[in-house]
């Protein structure tokens, strides 16, 4: 009887063990020191160009000529091996993954820390550094050491304005920061069928904030229904009985909107405590909140209304924003007085595209609020997309009143 | 395989942004992360970071999955770092990249002598020594041919 982890690598908890990864990939921040250390190795030809991808993200377009030489030199190499690569425009590397191309029961590695969004799918998903990575495209394969499993145990169903992001950001506080290190997070329990694929990928992306290596849901009718759109026809996952070191127990109809105060994700406090707290700037977008159903329910609640703070909104796929564009959201979130930026990763990384100033405090839906991230001196208060749409219209952090 | 120098005592949850900044990422120039590293914990400290041990709280190396973080400590002389508990994937790049690091809860103050041995886990710090889990024959023989780009080589 094993965890989800243990099923898909083989092996009880705590074994190392060498597993054929199904698919690898890296962006254009990561692949830049990936495809040095690739050629430091002189390893030859890549093992299995097939299932190696590059997806450029983080700075997109290129910020200047030193980003573009290099992003340059990484889409030539790209290019000549074979790899699946996709280009400035198309959308943040773990979002475009979860496109109809990870699949349940895969193992997969990612030259990010957020590798763990495709959890949400039953793959084991999980970060890997650059020299690793190299070292993947030569052999195939890595090392692995089964990870122990944290069972987060859902019941009922998220209620009033409260979303995915609010549980996610609720359970990194309970575990904290390095509460799940080396340890697999699964999320189980009859609260599971409530919640969106979309809403499981924000559930999964966060569990690298609590150390863990990964955050797995069983595929179930849902996953198979998404896949089935991708062409794909995929059976579920059924749990087995299994031995979890620790179980944490949530009550989705508990869970209210709450903010990640700076500078750690893990100080979370309800966002009705914080209330009117000045804003320079929101942010809706990433890997974790920058999908087609977080720009919809924006639009919905933001809708006939002007911003009162800049507000930049970054889908994370072109495919997002194609439908943002054919449905008319894109439209009224323009209406609105936002600022819309290309898909990818925008200003989450602090590297351009609304980089914060000194003193300057950003509501964003991203992951990440450590000191300087979004630009030196700068504060970000992570929170989610009804929180972000709430403080839009009031100009300061405001609480969200029930989605329509 | 031993390493050895001079205490640096730093806090919990030191993430990968405060070792190297996001900023400071777009050069492949491994000086130039050196330089920068810890820059918004305390300026002064790349430049005192040459021949020493790091002694930090738990959760080293939290965040980002940045190779740069691990170069960049590396590159300004850290002979290795020591911590209660590290991020996994800063303890994978660390070995990766030859950086010495070793799972310990101790106590230190600045500038006392560090001798540590990832093969024995025997880790003295001034006149204390602590008994922990060794690496892995793996992990050591990739820290000793001074990275997995060189193990990888000498492999062929
Ligand atoms: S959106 Fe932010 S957290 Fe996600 S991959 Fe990009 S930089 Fe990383």
């Amino acid at each position: 009887m094993s965890t989800l982890s243990e099923r898909i690598l083989g092996a009880p908890a705590g074994d190392y063990v060498d597993r054929q990864v199904d698919r690898a990939y890296v962006h254009d921040g990561t692949g830049v020191l990936t495809l040095e250390a690739w050629r430091a190795m002189e390893a030859g030809a890549p093992a299995r160009p097939g299932r190696c991808y590059v997806l450029f993200d983080h700075i997109v377009p290129a910020n200047n000529s030193v980003t573009a030489g290099l992003q340059h030199d990484l889409r030539m190499f790209a290019r000549q091996q074979g790899f699946h690569f996709t280009d400035v425009g198309d959308g943040i590397c773990h979002q475009l993954m979860g496109e109809g191309i990870a699949l349940p029961g895969e193992i997969m590695v990612g030259a990010d820390s957020h590798t763990c969004t495709l959890g949400a799918f039953g793959a084991f998903a999980t970060g890997v550094g650059a020299t690793d990575m190299a070292a993947i495209w030569a052999e195939g394969g890595t090392w692995f050491r089964v990870p122990e499993t944290i069972a987060m145990r859902m019941r009922g169903a998220l209620s009033g304005p409260a979303e995915a992001k609010d549980l996610a950001l609720t359970y990194v506080g309970r575990l904290s920061m390095d509460g799940a290190t080396y340890r697999s997070l699964e999320f189980v329990g009859d609260g599971v069928a409530s919640l969106s694929i979309e809403s499981r990928m924000t559930l999964s992306n966060l569990a690298v904030e609590t150390g863990a290596k990964a955050g797995l849901f069983y595929a179930d009718g849902s996953t198979c229904r998404y896949l089935g759109a991708y062409g794909h026809r995929v059976n579920p996952q059924e749990p087995e009985e299994c031995c979890y070191e620790r179980e944490l127990h949530f009550d989705l109809g508990e869970v209210v909107p709450v903010v990640a105060v700076p500078p750690r994700v893990d100080c979370v406090k309800p966002v009705a405590e914080m209330e009117g707290k000045p804003l320079d700037q929101v942010f809706v977008g990433t890997c974790t909140n920058g999908r087609f159903e977080d720009l919809s329910r924006f639009a919905a609640l933001i809708r006939g209304e002007k911003v009162k703070v800049r507000t930049l909104i970054a889908p994370a796929s072109r495919s997002v924003l194609e439908r943002a564009t054919e449905t008319g959201i894109l439209a009224t979130l323009v209406r609105a007085g936002c600022t819309i930026l290309p898909p990818g990763c925008g200003p989450c990384l602090g590297a351009h595209q609304g980089v914060l100033g000194e003193g300057e405090v950003c509501l964003s839906t991203a992951n990440r609020n450590f000191k300087n991230r979004m630009g030196v001196g700068g504060e970000i208060y992570l929170g989610s997309v009804a929180t972000a749409a709430a403080s839009a219209r009031a100009g300061f952090l405001a609480a969200p009143e029930a989605t329509p | 395989m031993k390493i050895e120098g001079r205490a640096l005592c730093l806090g919990l949850d030191i993430d990968t942004d405060v070792i190297i900044a996001g900023r400071y990422l777009r050069t492949k120039d491994r000086s130039e992360w050196a330089r920068h590293a810890f820059e918004d914990l305390d300026p002064s400290l790349a430049q005192r970071l040459e021949g020493t041990v790091i002694i930090a709280g738990k959760n080293f190396g939290c965040g980002s999955s940045r190779e740069q973080a691990a170069i960049a400590l590396k590159e300004a002389g850290v002979r290795g770092v020591i911590a209660p508990s590290f991020a996994r994937i800063f303890f994978r790049n660390a070995i990766n990249i030859g950086l010495p690091v070793i799972e310990c809860e101790c106590t230190c103050s600045d500038n006392e002598a560090v001798s540590a041995d990832p093969g024995t886990g025997a880790v003295t710090i001034g006149t204390h020594t602590y008994h922990t889990r060794p690496l892995s024959p793996r992990m050591l023989e990739i820290l000793s041919a001074g990275g997995l780009v060189a193990y990888w080589r000498g492999r062929r």
